[in-house]
C-alpha cells in the first residue's frame, strides 16, 4: 500500500506510467465506458479545510470506477470541536476505508497521517505543503496537450511566492528537463531556497517582470490567482493584478499549440474572451483531475489498469 | 603542555563520571540543557568556557562527575557539539573513549522550527523525527512536514 504524500514518492518512470494509465482511462472519466475497477473499495474523503473542488474531483474518480465514498467532513470539523487529535481521527477512518484523501491546513499532517494509518494515504493539499495530485493533474494537462512532459517552455504567472501548486509543479518539472520562465511582481517571487534548489537540480530559469515579451516562445502558460490581502494596499493590488493578465489579444503571436493553464478558480487573471481561443486548457484541466485521481487511485491500491480498455459500454 | 592540555587542567581530574571536550565556545550551557542538568542533581559538576583551542577557536568543556552517559544521551549533543570527545572516567583514568554516532534519524531531541507544523501540535501523540541528511555539515530536515531545519533556532526547541 503506497501513501502519496509529495511527489518525490513517485519516481519518473512511476509519473510516465501513471500518466498512461490515466489516458487509458479517459472514456471512462467520461462515463462513455464502464469499466469497476475500484468495486468494493472505499475511499474516506477527510477534508479539515473546505475545498470542493478537490473534493469532488476525488469523489468522482471513486464513483466513475465503481467505489464508494465517505465523506468525512462533518468528521473532520466535529473530531476538531471535540478536540479530537488528528492520530485519533485517522485511526478511526482508517478502520472505515481501504484509501483516505486528506485536507489539512498544517504543513506535515499528510506524513503524520500516513505514519498512523493502515490504508495508504493520499495527501490532497497539507497546508502551505505539497499537493501531488494537483501537480499530476497538471503534468497530465501538459502531456495531453505537448505529447510529452519534456523540454518544454513554461512560463509560470502571478503569485509564485505562496503559491503551493506552483513550486510542487516547477519542482515536477525541473525533472523532466523543461525550462521555467518565472513572471512575478518582486513582492511575490518564487522564495530563492526554491529557486536554489532547482538551480541545483539543474533547472534553467529565467526571472522576470514582464509577462508579454515571454508568450511568444511559451509551450506552456501557468497563470495563478494574485490574492488582495497579499498587498498592503489596495492600488498596489489593482496596479499587479492588471499587468499579470491574459486577453485573448495578447495570443496573436503565440505557438499554435501553447496552452493557457489555471488552478481555478480566476478572479481577472484570464479575460473570459481567451476561453474560446485554442489554447484555453484550463476547464480540461479541472476535468482532467478526475481522471488522474483515477490513475491515482489504482496505483496506490495496486489494481492494475488492463493493458486495453475498450469494447462496449 | 599544549593549550589543549593546559585548559583540561583549568579544572581537577575527576575520579568517576563524563568529560566532555570540544564543545564550541559558548555552547556549554546547552549541553547542560541537552543532558537535563538543571542545577537540582547533587552530583558534582564542572564547566570551563571559552578557553583557546586549536581545532575550533574557543570551546567549552563539561565535566560531569558520578554520571556516565550513555551513547544516546551523546548523540543528542551532535546537535550543537559534532565533534565533541567524550571520555567516561573510571578510577582517575579513562576507561573509554567514545564518539557520537549520528544514526539516521534523531528523534525526540528537538522540535520542528515551523511552528504550522503538525510535529507542533501539542496533543499529538507523535515522535519529533528529524532526519540526519548529513553530518558534515549538519542538515537535518523534519520528518514531517520535510523542511530542513535552522540548528541554530533548533537549539532552542531542544526537548
Ligand atoms: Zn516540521
Amino acid at each position: 500500500m503506497n501513501s502519496l504524500i509529495t511527489m518525490n514518492d513517485l519516481t519518473n518512470d512511476d509519473i510516465h506510467r501513471i500518466l498512461a494509465d490515466a489516458e487509458k482511462l479517459l472514456p471512462v472519466a467520461k462515463g462513455n465506458l464502464h469499466l469497476p475497477l475500484l468495486q468494493g473499495k472505499i475511499l474516506g474523503n477527510l477534508f479539515f479545510e473546505p475545498s470542493t473542488r478537490t473534493r469532488m474531483s476525488f469523489e468522482t474518480a471513486m464513483k466513475r470506477l465503481g467505489g464508494d465514498v465517505v465523506n468525512l467532513g462533518a468528521v473532520a470539523s466535529s473530531s476538531v470541536v471535540k478536540g479530537e487529535t488528528l492520530h485519533d481521527t485517522i485511526r478511526m477512518v482508517d478502520g472505515y476505508s481501504d484509501v483516505i484523501a486528506l485536507r489539512h491546513p498544517l504543513q506535515g499532517a499528510a506524513q503524520y497521517a500516513s505514519d498512523c494509518a493502515n490504508v495508504p494515504i493520499a495527501n490532497a493539499g497539507d497546508g502551505a505543503g505539497h499537493h501531488p495530485t494537483q501537480t499530476m493533474l497538471d503534468l497530465f494537462t501538459i502531456k495531453q496537450a505537448h505529447g510529452k512532459i519534456e523540454n518544454l517552455n513554461v512560463v509560470l504567472v502571478g503569485d509564485l511566492r505562496f503559491g503551493r501548486t506552483v513550486h510542487s509543479l516547477s519542482y515536477a518539472l525541473v525533472r523532466f528537463g523543461c525550462k521555467l520562465t518565472l513572471v512575478s511582481p518582486e513582492s511575490l517571487r518564487l522564495p530563492d531556497e526554491i529557486i536554489n534548489e532547482l538551480k541545483e537540480q539543474g533547472g534553467e530559469l529565467e526571472i522576470t517582470e514582464d509577462l508579454k515579451p515571454q508568450l511568444e516562445n511559451a509551450d506552456v502558460v501557468y497563470m495563478t490567482r494574485i490574492q488582495k490581502e497579499r498587498f498592503p494596499d489596495e492600488d498596489e493590488y489593482v496596479r499587479v493584478a492588471g499587468v499579470y493578465k491574459l486577453v485573448a489579444d495578447d495570443l496573436s503571436s503565440v505557438k499554435k499549440d501553447m496552452i493557457v493553464m489555471h488552478p481555478l478558480p480566476r478572479v481577472d487573471e484570464i479575460n473570459p474572451d481567451v476561453d474560446s481561443t485554442r489554447h484555453a486548457a484550463y476547464f480540461e484541466q479541472a476535468f482532467n483531475g478526475v481522471v488522474t485521481r483515477m490513475a491515482l487511485l489504482c496505483d496506490m491500491l495496486n489494481i492494475p489498469i488492463p493493458e486495453k480498455i475498450g469494447g462496449e459500454k | 603542555m599544549s593549550a589543549d592540555e593546559q585548559s583540561m587542567r583549568r579544572v581537577t581530574a575527576i575520579r568517576n563520571g563524563t568529560v566532555i571536550d570540544h564543545i564550541p565556545g559558548g555552547l556549554v550551557l546547552q549541553a547542560l540543557q541537552i543532558f537535563n542538568i538543571d542545577g537540582r542533581q547533587s552530583n558534582p559538576i564542572s564547566l570551563v568556557m571559552n578557553v583557546p583551542s586549536r581545532k575550533l577557536g574557543t570551546k567549552d568543556i563539561l565535566k560531569i562527575e558520578d554520571r556516565e552517559l550513555t551513547q544516546d544521551e551523546l548523540d543528542r549533543l551532535a546537535l550543537i557539539a559534532p565533534m565533541a570527545s567524550v571520555s567516561i572516567i573510571r578510577n582517575y583514568s579513562v576507561a573509554e573513549k567514545l564518539t557520537i554516532q549520528l544514526s539516521d534519524e534523531m528523534i525526540n531531541v528537538a522540535h520542528c522550527v515551523y511552528s504550522n507544523c503538525i510535529s507542533n501540535s501539542v496533543r499529538e501523540p507523535l515522535p519529533h523525527r528529524l532526519k540526519v541528511l548529513s553530518t558534515k555539515p549538519l542538515i537535518l530536515q523534519c520528518h514531517y512536514c520535510g523542511r530542513n531545519q535552522n540548528l541554530e533556532r533548533l537549539i532552542g526547541n531542544l526537548l
